[in-house]
């Protein structure tokens, strides 16, 4: 359970990048975090495994405090997986790189073998196992990203823009994947701009704006509503723009999944047909 | 990554901003050279003191400090070896010339950060790459050394981001010994290394797209006048320069310690 409450933070160079934020998270949930460039959605997360301490307020995660311990354990049930794969690989193989935060959480060397092998079929790496991480391509770059830190099992994933260069495909597995690691009560934490991906997973949305956050809800609410989404600059999901032209027609306005648009489609059809 | 924020530069107008960059270049050249030629402490406290108010006039205290206690950490370093070098060399004694000397020769780095900071501070790297164009640099190196100092700020922040993300994966930096926490950095540092490597191809493919070295010569949108606060600083650097190598040559510099 993350609990954050009234946060402010400013960087040192002044800029306050959250203004009074509160919100909490169970266990379990997924959720995605929304907003425009710069409006403190990734600030917000660093918060969660205390790589950033805020500067007013408190950021209680498993109750406790995250000014009282260090990212090290804090990390160990927060994985936070950053945008950019680059800005972590440095190992000469792939197995390497993904023992690298188990080695440092001090897990045994045949426990280590065991995840490894284990995240790298998860993720559909395992013939990278002996690769360098720097001769493959960044969308498999980012999946070693990834495993390296799905490889400790935390409690808690946090992923900073996880579908940012990623194929289509890519990005359907990423979502069963998601959904994967829902079942196994795991909370997900996305920070994302992709709203297609948001709308096709259906999670709790929080909106943020200069700091704040405008809007918290269900996914299926709230990007469906153009004014809410209009403060934030985000255009609504297509099946959502769809569905609001379509209101007229007595057709209802919250829709953003594919298979139920079919339905509500295919049923509006056969009752023109009668 | 404090060092580095005392030689990043901010977009403000004040008198030392407006001077022209190769004035300030020659003075803190200047300085370099005197700083050099004395090791005595009281002419390089002297030298210590000079660039305060160049400091205030720009208005980058805050910046110019914390370089400075970015520098604090080699400054200590750099004593405690001149102490330990004196103190075994001369047979086990710590006499008082051997720590005012040691304390010269961390000044002397002060000295050198310092003004180095102030000119990185005040000086716009788009300034700094016309100045070396009008001194007649071939374009290649001036723009290599434009691009190389603009890029300061964006690489400090790029390994803060680094440290994070091996943070996050559960990298103590400041645990273990002397040795250990050297071995900490290269899980940062190779990311850093790669990604800079990969950012300059990056930089010179757009380059060359965008007709890079088409013509041999170029045109400027500015170019740079020699105004009436550069004369003056002008005269004030070739004034130190003047009673600095007169003072080295005629005039003996006492050491604090004998007077103790």
């Amino acid at each position: 359970m993350i609990e954050v409450e009234n946060v402010h933070f400013r960087y040192p160079n002044g800029v306050e990048a959250l203004k009074g934020v509160s919100l909490v998270i169970k266990n379990g949930e997924f959720v995605a975090i929304m907003g425009q460039n710069g409006a403190g959605k990734t600030t917000l997360v660093k918060h969660f495994n205390g790589l950033l301490k805020p500067s007013e307020g408190v950021v209680r995660v498993n109750g406790v405090e995250t000014t009282k311990t260090s990212v090290a354990a804090l990390s160990r049930n927060a994985g936070f997986v950053f945008q950019n794969p680059d800005h972590q690989l440095f190992s000469e193989t792939v197995e390497e790189e993904i023992s690298f935060a188990l080695k440092n959480f001090g897990f045994e060397a045949e426990t280590i073998e065991k995840r490894i092998t284990w995240a790298l079929n998860l993720l559909g790496l395992a013939q990278y196992r002996k690769t360098s991480p720097f001769l493959l391509s960044g969308g498999e770059r980012k999946r070693v990203a990834l495993a390296s830190v799905l490889a400790w099992n935390p409690e808690t994933l946090i992923l900073d823009e996880p579908t940012i260069g990623q194929d289509y495909q890519q990005k359907e597995k990423l979502r069963q994947f998601i959904v994967q690691m829902q079942t196994q009560g795991k909370t997900v934490v996305i920070v994302t701009h992709d709203v297609e991906f948001v709308a096709e997973c259906n999670p709790r949305v929080l909106l943020m704006k200069e700091g704040a956050v405008v809007a918290d809800g269900e996914g299926r609410e709230i990007l469906t509503d153009p004014e809410v989404l209009v403060q934030s600059s985000i255009v609504l999901p297509q099946i959502a723009q769809i569905f609001l032209k379509l209101a007229p027609l007595g057709l209802p306005k919250n829709v953003i999944d594919v298979y139920e648009a079919k339905e509500i489609v295919l049923k509006a059809l056969e009752k023109r047909r009668k | 990554m404090s060092v580095f924020d005392g030689l990043k530069f901010r977009r403000v107008y004040s008198p030392i901003h407006n001077l022209d960059p190769r004035i300030k270049f020659v003075y803190v050249c200047a300085v370099f050279v005197v700083a050099i030629i004395f090791s005595e402490i009281l002419p390089l406290i002297a030298l210590f003191l000079m660039p305060i108010p160049f400091v205030l006039l720009a208005g980058v205290q805050k910046e110019w400090l914390r370089s400075l206690r970015g520098a604090a950490f080699l400054a200590g370093f750099i004593f405690i070896v001149n102490i330990a070098s004196n103190f075994f060399t001369s047979g086990y004694v710590l006499t008082a010339g051997a720590v005012e000397t040691s304390a010269a020769m961390t000044l002397r780095f002060v000295v050198l950060v310092e003004s180095f900071s102030v000119f990185f501070l005040t000086t716009s790297p788009d300034h700094l790459g016309l100045a070396l164009e009008q001194t007649r640099v071939p374009y290649e190196f001036a723009f290599a050394f434009t691009t190389a100092v603009r890029f300061v700020p964006v690489l400090a922040e790029e390994a803060q981001t680094i440290m994070d993300a091996q943070k996050a994966r559960g990298l103590e930096l400041e645990k273990g010994g002397f040795l250990k926490r050297i071995r900490n950095y290269v899980p940062v540092l190779i990311p850093l290394i790669v990604s800079a490597i990969r950012r300059s191809l990056e930089l010179a493919e757009a380059m060359e797209s965008r007709a890079w070295g088409a013509t041999k010569k170029r045109t400027n949108l500015y170019a740079l006048k020699l105004h009436r606060g550069d004369f003056a600083l002008l005269a004030i650097t070739i004034g130190v320069l003047v009673v600095a190598i007169y003072v080295r040559l005629y005039v003996p510099v006492p050491a604090i310690s004998q007077f103790l």
